[in-house]
Parts: C-alpha cells; structure tokens; sequence
C-alpha cells in the first residue's frame, strides 16, 4: 500500500519538477513508438483494406495467418531482430543493434499484423456497404482501396490507437534490441524494468503512471480528433 | 469543411511525427564521439557508473553507453562484436574469452566483493561460520530456500563455484534452492519476498532498496573478492570496434583520477570498491 | 462521333443461385431510345435481369453483347440502387466521386457538381454529409452522381420505393430530362401508375423470364396474356 502511495509521490514530483531524465525518456518513449506505428499504418492500412477487398484462392489463410501474427511474442520477435542485427548476424554491418532504430523496427513487426487485422474487420463492413456502388462504377482495386481507407479513416484511427496501446506498453523486445541504454535507448518500460531490478519500486511505479498517463492522453487526443471529424457527420 | 479540417489534422501530425523522428536522431548525430560497453549488472547496480560516466564525459568527450547485462551474455556481446568493449567479473570466463581471440587482453581495474544474505533470524546459522564454503553448508543442511541468479553471471558463476568447493552439485539440490535466471535486482526482490538466502555484491546489496527482512549475515572471506576485469573486443574479427576510443577509455580508467574517484566512492558510509590497477 | 453502345443483346441468359434459377433464360435486345420499364411481382427477377444488363451479376448461362466493347460499354452505363448507397463524405464529394474516378479536370468537376447540386435543390446542402440526408435527398443524390458522367445507358432499380410522392415527383422530372437528352433508360419498379407515367415501352418479368413486351400504349391499354391482366388489376400473379 505505501509503496503505491509512494509510487503517486514519485510520479507527482518527477512531474511536477519536469524531471529532466524522464522528459528524456518519455519523449523517447513517444518517439520510438510513434515512428514505428507511422511505419506500421503505412503497411498495414493498405494491406487490411486489400485483404477486404481482393477475393482470392488463400484470402482465408491469409486473414488467418494476420490474426495470429497478432499474437507473436515480442521477446520472441526481440530475439529474432537482435539475431538478424547482431554484428555477427546478416545485417550486422548496418550497425543497428542497440539503437532506437532497432527498437523501431521491432516495433513494427509487432503491432503492424493488429493494425492491418483491426483494418480487414473494419474495412470489410464499408466494403460491404459500398461493394455494388463502387463495382457499378467501374473502379480499379487502387481506387477502391483509397477510397475505402478514405471514408474509413476514423475507424483507422481506432486501428492505430491499438497499435500504440501496444507499442508504448512492450517491454520484452525492446529491451532485448535497444539494450536499455541510458540517455540512447532507454525508454519508460525498460526504465521501469530497470528500476523495478533496483528494488526502487516508487521510482518504477512514478514512471509506470507516466506511462499510463502517455496512453491515456494520446487516447483522449484521438478521440477528441474523432470527435471533431463527426461534427456535421451523421 | 471536415474533409479540409482532417486533412490540416492529418498533415499536422504527420509533421509532428517526422519532427519527433529527426529529434530522436539529431542527438546522435551530434554526439562526436561513443562507444558501447557491455557491464555486469553489480557493477551499475553499485552506482559507480553514474559518477565515472559523467567524468568520462567531460575528461575524453566521450559518451560511455552502457549495456548492463550479465558477464554470461556480456562476453557474448564482445564475441559478436556488438559491443566495442566488456568490463566483467568473472575470471575463468575471461580467461577463456581471450583464449578464444575475441578479446586483445585483460586489464584489471578493481575489486568488490560479494557477501551472504539471508533472513535476519538466520535459520541455518551462517553468521557464525568461519569461510564462505562452511556457510554456504550450513543452508545446505538446513534446506533453507537460498535464490540463486541461475543467469550465467560472474555472480552465479561464483556462486556455483563456492558449491563446487563445498564438494556439492547445485543440480541435485531440492526444492529450497531457486534459480530464477534474473539480474541482481530482480534476484533480491524474490529473496526478500520468500524471506530467503542470497549471494549477492555488496553493492548491489546496499543500493537495494527493498530489502524487507533481510539481513547481510556473512562476508569477509577473501575467496569472496570479485576482481572486476577490462576486455577490448578484438579488432581483428570487428574491424567496425572503436580501438582508438576503447585505448582512451582503458588508459583513463587506470588513471590516478579513477582511481581516486573509485576508492572514495561510499554508500551509506561504506566503502565498495578496491582500485587496483597495474600502471 | 461516338459510336452508338446499344443495340444490348441478351442470348438465353440465366442466373443461379444454388439449384434455384432466379432468372431467365432470358432473350431481349434493348435498342432505340427512350424509357423501358420492368414490371414483374415480388422475386419476378427485376433486379437480377438489371444486374446482369449492368454486369453486377454473373451469368450461369448465356451471353451479352453491345455495339462496342465490353469495357467501352460498362464505362458508359450508370445505375442507381433500391437503396441509395451514399459514401461518407459530402454531397459535393459525392457528385464530384464519379468524375475524379476518370481523371477529370478539378474545373469541369468544379461546374458540373455545382450545377448537379442546383438541379437536385441541395445547393445549399452543398457540404452536408451525405449519409445525413433524407432518404428522398439521398436519392435525388444517386440519380444525379449516376448521371453526372452522362451515361448513354441508365439502370434503375425501383428508385421510387420508399419515398414520398413530392420526391418522387422530382425523381420522375430528372428521369424525362435525362431521356429527352438522349440517355436510355431502363427502370425496374411496381408502381404501375409510375410506369404508365414513365414508360416508351414495358417488359413483364414472371418466374425469371420475360412474359411479355410491347409499346407502353398497347401494353398498357392491351395486355395480350391474361397474367399481365391479372397483375394490372392488382391480383396475385404465380
């Protein structure tokens, strides 16, 4: 109980004193995940939507195979990135392990198999109410798609908001990439890890309301943008 | 109207990102001069760290990254090259390491030394024991739970090495004994919520700051000492190492500089470490 | 000159489902000018007959043909659903949809979406959302969208169904202007009153085929089989 209590103190005074160390970090924290989610959506939005779109023979698997790519391990996606970056590995000569844009990349191959997953389920219903229009007029699959992720943007936004939730949250593989590296690869959930190993739990738990705090906030944006894009709408 | 406002929303995140994206990479291309160094979990758990690099920093313009991990995958990281130098504790390891040619040599830089933990009523009666090997029987005996690291590190390495000399094979022990496979920290927090024996730094041990009914029940054997060792990872198999910074970083932690800073660090009054560098 | 698309030939077309046969076989040529109507009972195969004249259904039998190209063709055909589909977007978006799909100028879009607007009386809705029209807007919308790119062949698919008798007024006065300018029309619906308003000639759909055709003055006045009587005086057709 004390040390919740002690948990809300820390994270008030790391706040409130805009503490340089966790401005540094958090904003490191933001910009990790959101690099990696503008990647994610670049990929996955077109990618959910074709798969909404496009009849063909393996459609199902496809659609099968997305859904359980959502469920991938992170330590074990962490792993096979660190294994692929490592100097001795492949791509060892691009120098990339330990850096944040290893920790991106991790990043991105885990959250873009749910957002293009939430897309395919959103984009199968505007699919469906606009199928005979838009065959009647003659469109091409690339018009098709633009239009279908155009007029379905705020439910895409509903996609990418997941695929931040779970970015922001991952502690596994990011830790196993990045190496939690002070003031290079540090981010909040492996400050936490880190602090947590320190048996300083105030300081893990004043950093783990931060971060719900980021979650929160970057939900209420959204949504709020959500909002403004109804008015005169339906 | 909407279609206007999302799209002025839309290209002000996008601009928002990519202004996120190059402040997350201008710091690294401002930053001269860095290099990577793999270090045991005690070692940054001590605090040390926090005081040397800063130093470092002002004396060579050198930013010390560290990656803290165990001496285990430390040497490996030094094996793959991922890192351009390791500073462990572990002596056999590192003799090995360099036999291997992944490192050009050992340096010695200092010394701590491990202690035993255990609840404060000391169900096995350590703190009466006169070696570190005669503790460690009396948890034996009493089948008290006793967390070991179970991660590879120097200090599960000397660890097991103590039960080695006490003729016992950690393997064929019972339930009471726990290896958890997690860092000094996470390996202490488990201690202190079973209320069990641990070997532990003594660093480690007095920055902990959940030690709950803890106690440090024994320490003093000189088999305890933990020499901690500089390794350069060989520049023959990694032509991208950094040897220049790596030769700067070794000649200035065996400074009389270091090792003043070293030999005044204190926590809570206690002193933690030894320098003894050879010049 | 643009070569004409129509003569539309229909050879012994038929439309499964399963075992069930929803339409045909089916022979018609569609030619000339003017406004056809469909007119049939509940699952006489309407819908079916205009989606396959369109291509929306595929055939299990037969064949279609036009005068040019099959790809020529469906380019310049156009067709307004039972249920207006609107897109999410504004009524202006919707008008200006149809036109951007065929890369045409931003001026020409400009013009014609604005004038298409001032016809259907939603100028001043220019920039509602579509999808919060009444349900006569929304369709007053879908007939224009569907001939803002001025098709030489219209398919309607009972446009009038749900709505009121100002807007189906309206509806109708876009249709004869339409057909006075040289589209063709094909309009599926049970409105006999409406047909008989409408309509150059009529085709009776019964259990998938084509009971009966003619000119809309002896149809009309003359039904040569006893179901088209049947059906005129509102009795239920098998």
């Amino acid at each position: 109980m004390s040390d919740i209590f002690n948990g809300l103190a820390a994270a008030f005074w790391l706040i409130v004193t805009l503490d340089a160390n966790l401005v540094e970090i958090s904003l490191r924290s933001l910009q990790v995940t959101l690099s990696a989610l503008a990647i994610a959506c670049v990929f996955a939005f077109p990618l959910g939507t074709w798969l909404a779109v496009q009849r063909f023979r393996l459609r199902r698997t496809a659609i099968a195979t997305l859904n359980a790519l959502m469920g991938l391990p992170p330590v074990v996606v962490g792993l096979v990135v660190y294994i692929l970056l490592s100097r001795s590995g492949p791509f060892g000569v691009l120098g990339l392990l330990f850096t944040p844009t290893a920790m991106i990349i991790a990043q991105v191959i885990i959250i873009t198999p749910l957002v293009a997953s939430i897309t395919h389920q959103a984009m199968r219903d505007l699919w469906a109410e606009y199928h005979d229009l838009l065959i009647s007029l003659k469109t091409t699959k690339m018009q098709r798609i633009r239009t279908l992720i155009w007029d379905g943007r705020r439910t895409l936004l509903t996609a990418a908001l997941a695929g931040f939730g779970r970015a922001i949250g991952e502690v596994g593989a990011i830790m196993i990439v990045g190496g939690n590296i002070d003031h290079a690869t540090r981010v909040l959930t492996t400050a936490i890890a880190l602090e947590t190993g320190k048996g300083d739990f105030a300081l893990a738990l004043g950093l783990g309301f931060v971060l719900i705090a980021l979650a929160l906030a970057v939900s209420i944006v959204s949504h709020w943008l959500s909002q403004t894009e109804r008015e005169g709408r339906w | 109207m909407s279609r206007l406002s999302f799209a002025r929303t839309f290209v002000r995140v996008v601009l928002l990102s990519v202004s996120l994206v190059s402040g997350l990479f201008a710091p690294a291309l401002a930053r001269a001069e860095s290099l990577k160094m793999a270090v045991t979990t005690s070692f940054n758990n001590s605090g040390l760290s926090d005081i040397l690099l800063p130093e470092i920093k002002k004396d060579l313009g050198l930013d010390v990254q560290l990656l803290i991990v165990g001496t285990g995958q430390a040497l490996r990281l030094g094996q793959a090259g991922d890192v351009d130098a390791v500073l462990v504790h572990s002596r056999a390891a590192e003799e090995a390491f360099l036999a291997a040619g992944y490192g050009t040599h050992r340096r010695e830089i200092m010394y701590n030394d491990f202690v035993l933990i255990g609840p404060k009523s000391d169900p096995a009666g350590i703190a009466g024991a006169k070696t570190a090997v005669e503790a460690l029987k009396k948890i034996a005996a009493a089948k008290v739970p006793f967390v070991s690291r179970g991660d590879d590190s120097g200090t599960n390495k000397k660890e097991l090495s103590l039960w080695k000399s006490a003729g016992m094979d950690s393997s064929g022990f019972g339930s009471w004994y726990r290896a958890v496979g997690a860092g000094m920290g996470a390996s202490l927090n488990t201690a202190s919520g079973m209320n069990a024996y641990i070997m532990s730094d003594r660093a480690s041990w007095l920055k902990f700051a959940n030690k709950g009914d803890l106690k440090l029940l024994y320490a003093g054997d000189p088999v305890l000492f933990n020499q901690y060792a500089f390794i350069p990872v060989n520049p023959k198999l990694h032509p991208q190492v950094k040897t220049d910074l790596v030769a700067k970083l070794e000649t200035w932690l065996t400074s009389e500089k270091a090792e003043k800073i070293i030999n005044d660090y204190k926590i809570n009054g206690e002193k933690l470490f030894v320098f003894n560098a050879k010049r | 000159m643009v070569s004409p698309l129509l003569p539309l030939r229909i050879e012994g077309a038929v439309v499964r489902r399963g075992a069930r046969v929803l339409l045909g076989p089916v022979d018609l040529t569609i030619e000339g000018s003017g406004l056809t109507v469909v007119l049939g009972p509940n699952g006489a195969g309407k819908t079916s007959l205009l989606k396959v004249m369109h291509g929306l259904e595929r055939l299990s039998e037969g064949r279609i043909s036009h005068a040019v190209d099959l790809a020529e063709a469906r380019r310049r055909e156009a067709y307004v659903f039972q249920t207006p589909i609107m897109l999410r977007r504004s009524v202006r978006q919707n008008l200006a949809y149809p036109l951007q799909l065929i890369g045409r100028p931003a001026e020409e879009i400009r013009v014609e979406t604005r004038k298409w607007a001032d016809r259907i009386g939603l100028a001043r809705s220019i920039e509602t959302q579509a999808p919060r029209l009444s349900g006569g807007e929304k369709q007053k919308l879908a007939l224009a969208r569907a001939l803002i790119r001025k098709p030489d062949l219209l398919f309607l698919d009972e446009p009038c169904a749900n709505l009121d008798g100002h807007a189906t007024r309206e509806i109708e006065e876009l249709l004869l202007a339409a057909r006075d300018s040289g589209t063709r029309i094909i309009m599926a619906t049970h409105d006999l009153a409406q047909a008989k308003r409408l309509a150059t000639d009529a085709i009776f759909l019964l259990n998938g085929a084509v009971h009966e055709r003619g000119d809309a003055n002896s149809f009309f006045d003359a039904p040569k089989t006893s179901e088209t009587r049947s059906f005129f005086k509102g009795d239920i057709v098998v």
